[in-house]
């Protein structure tokens, strides 16, 4: 495990994660593979089953940092984000924060019969913007997105591309003092990519923190300038991006 | 230093605990557009979805209207009350209101997961907006119940000005029965499964097809059972307004008052003590 790199001297704490355990409990469900378990019609075959998602996690994120948080699929990136937000409580353990962490993900508010324009307003409200607000930027929204033909069509006649761009620029619309990207990089072609990097890092210089869930090693190099690794709902390493990636990367 | 020394130390909070309930109130009422916006938008795409779009959400109680005057006309026969046809279409339309809003209620956290788990907002804004949706495509229906009533024999007069007191107190009535089962259903979801059926019962207990102060004459007591039954008492004020065959019962007013107020209060007592409980996978 690297050293945990503490340096006092930066930025003040925004948020504390604490020893966070985080457990679901949940139904099993499917027929048992050995045939000698199998159960009649009436036994019920599913089982009440625990999965420890994060096993004691504790971390300090500063203002103005940018953190990446990796690791290889179902290793618990997600459950911490979400824990991060409250969107999921921890079972154990607590979450400090300066103000409510921001989840960059405005697409389940949007419905897919609504034109562009409308979910821009819909998105805008979900996120807690007023509707003056929303009003002010709404130009320069779909500029971003680069939709300006097709903002009056419904939005299932998009493409994923083209939705994922909506999402993202409606998404990053509002003042974030505490933002969590989840994988949202990867979508779109490589000028979109490249828009939305450099929107992450203007977020994080008007005094933000962003923490980047991400696989990409390439987008975590460009934008962290630290990075946390979970590895089976455990905190692996924490530190410097160049030294925490070089480790993963010889890990796999 | 400890976190949570060093949490308060740089007045770092606790993410993810229940606000009290007079800031949760408040913050519900800040997001009132947000509320109005998605109950717009759901009926909008509803509409644009279906070819007939709008007139469905008339169309749909008239055609239920139709098949249980047929079916509950010919069983009745005899003992049909007076003046029927606008009888029943009361009951049928105004129960529409009621089961969308319970059904409706009971889906209304458990069918968007999604979106409880990607962004924060009090959860109410979900149950309200279903109810405001069903508020808003019952208009019309009402405006058509009028139009229907005077083809047979109603006649506009200033006691129609009491629908609005009684829409607003159905409409609050309606909310907190809706804001019980949105968190019912989250701690028992095979509740859902179960809803139908209950809201069926309502429908053939309300006195939608038969008039419990004439049928039940000879069961006293039952008859003192439905003088509290909130759904009877919707429709028998709003038949007393309407039809001349019938009289407002004027005590059922503050008996659907205080049902209103107490259902509402439950209601939304009862969903916020569950608030950080809402969109967890158990």
């Amino acid at each position: 495990m690297a050293e945990r790199t503490e340096k006092p001297a930066e930025g003040r704490p925004v948020v504390a994660c604490d020893d966070v355990h985080v457990e679901f409990r949940t139904l099993a469900t499917g027929k048992p593979i050995k045939p000698s378990m199998s159960s009649g019609l009436l036994q019920r075959g599913r089982s009440l089953r625990t999965v420890h998602a994060l096993k004691g996690v504790t971390f300090v994120a500063r203002a103005n940092e940018s953190i990446g948080i990796i690791g290889t699929n179902g290793s618990g990136k997600s459950t911490l984000m979400r824990t991060i937000t409250g969107l999921t409580p921890a079972t154990r353990g607590a979450v400090y924060a300066k103000s409510r962490p921001n989840l960059l993900g405005v697409g389940a508010a949007l419905i897919p019969d609504l034109s562009g324009g409308n979910n821009i307003i819909l998105g805008g409200l979900a996120m807690g913007m007023e509707r003056s607000e929303i009003e002010a930027q709404y130009d320069e929204i779909v500029e971003f997105t680069g939709l300006e033909d097709f903002i009056d069509m419904p939005m299932r006649t998009y493409s994923s591309g083209m939705s994922a761009r909506l999402k993202f620029a409606i998404a990053t619309a509002k003042e974030h003092e505490i933002l969590i990207v989840d994988e949202a990089l990867s979508v779109g072609d490589r000028d979109f990519q490249k828009k939305s990097e450099k929107r992450i890092r203007d977020i994080r210089e008007r005094a933000g923190t962003v923490f980047l869930v991400s696989h990409s090693m390439r987008s975590i190099r460009d934008t962290c300038n630290r990075t946390i690794w979970i590895e089976k709902g455990e905190l692996r390493a924490d530190g410097d991006t160049d030294a925490v990636v070089k480790e993963y990367e010889q890990h796999r | 230093m400890s976190m949570s020394e060093l949490a308060a130390a740089n007045s770092l909070e606790r993410v993810g605990a229940r606000p009290s309930f007079t800031d949760y109130v408040t913050e519900v009422w800040r997001r009132r557009d947000f509320t109005y916006s998605l109950a717009k938008y759901r009926i909008q795409s509803e509409n644009e979805r279906n070819r007939l779009g709008m007139l469905w959400v008339v169309l749909r109680p008239i055609l239920s209207a139709m098949v249980y005057g047929l079916v509950f006309g010919l069983i009745l026969a005899g003992m049909r009350p007076a003046n029927f046809v606008p009888f029943l279409i009361i009951g049928v339309f105004f129960l529409e209101f009621f089961n969308t809003s319970m059904n409706g209620g009971a889906k209304s956290i458990i069918s968007n997961t999604a979106l409880v788990q990607s962004l924060p907002f009090p959860r109410m804004v979900l149950p309200i907006a279903t109810v405001l949706q069903n508020l808003l495509n019952f208009m019309p229906t009402l405006l058509l119940m009028f139009v229907l009533t005077m083809l047979w024999g109603a006649r506009p007069n200033l006691s129609w000005f009491l629908f609005i007191p009684l829409i607003a107190l159905f409409y609050l009535f309606n909310q907190g029965v809706a804001l019980i089962f949105a968190r019912l259903t989250v701690h028992v979801r095979d509740l859902s499964q179960f809803v139908p059926f209950i809201s069926r019962l309502i429908f053939y207990t309300s006195g939608v097809f038969f008039d419990p102060r004439t049928v039940l004459e000879p069961y006293p007591t039952l008859q003192a059972v439905y003088a509290w039954h909130p759904l009877n008492e919707v429709l028998a004020i709003a038949r007393g307004i309407l039809l001349d065959e019938y009289s407002i019962p004027w005590d059922y007013w503050w008996k659907l008052a205080i049902w209103a107020v107490v259902i509402l209060v439950v209601g939304t007592v009862f969903f916020w003590k569950a608030e950080e409980r809402y969109g967890r996978e158990n």
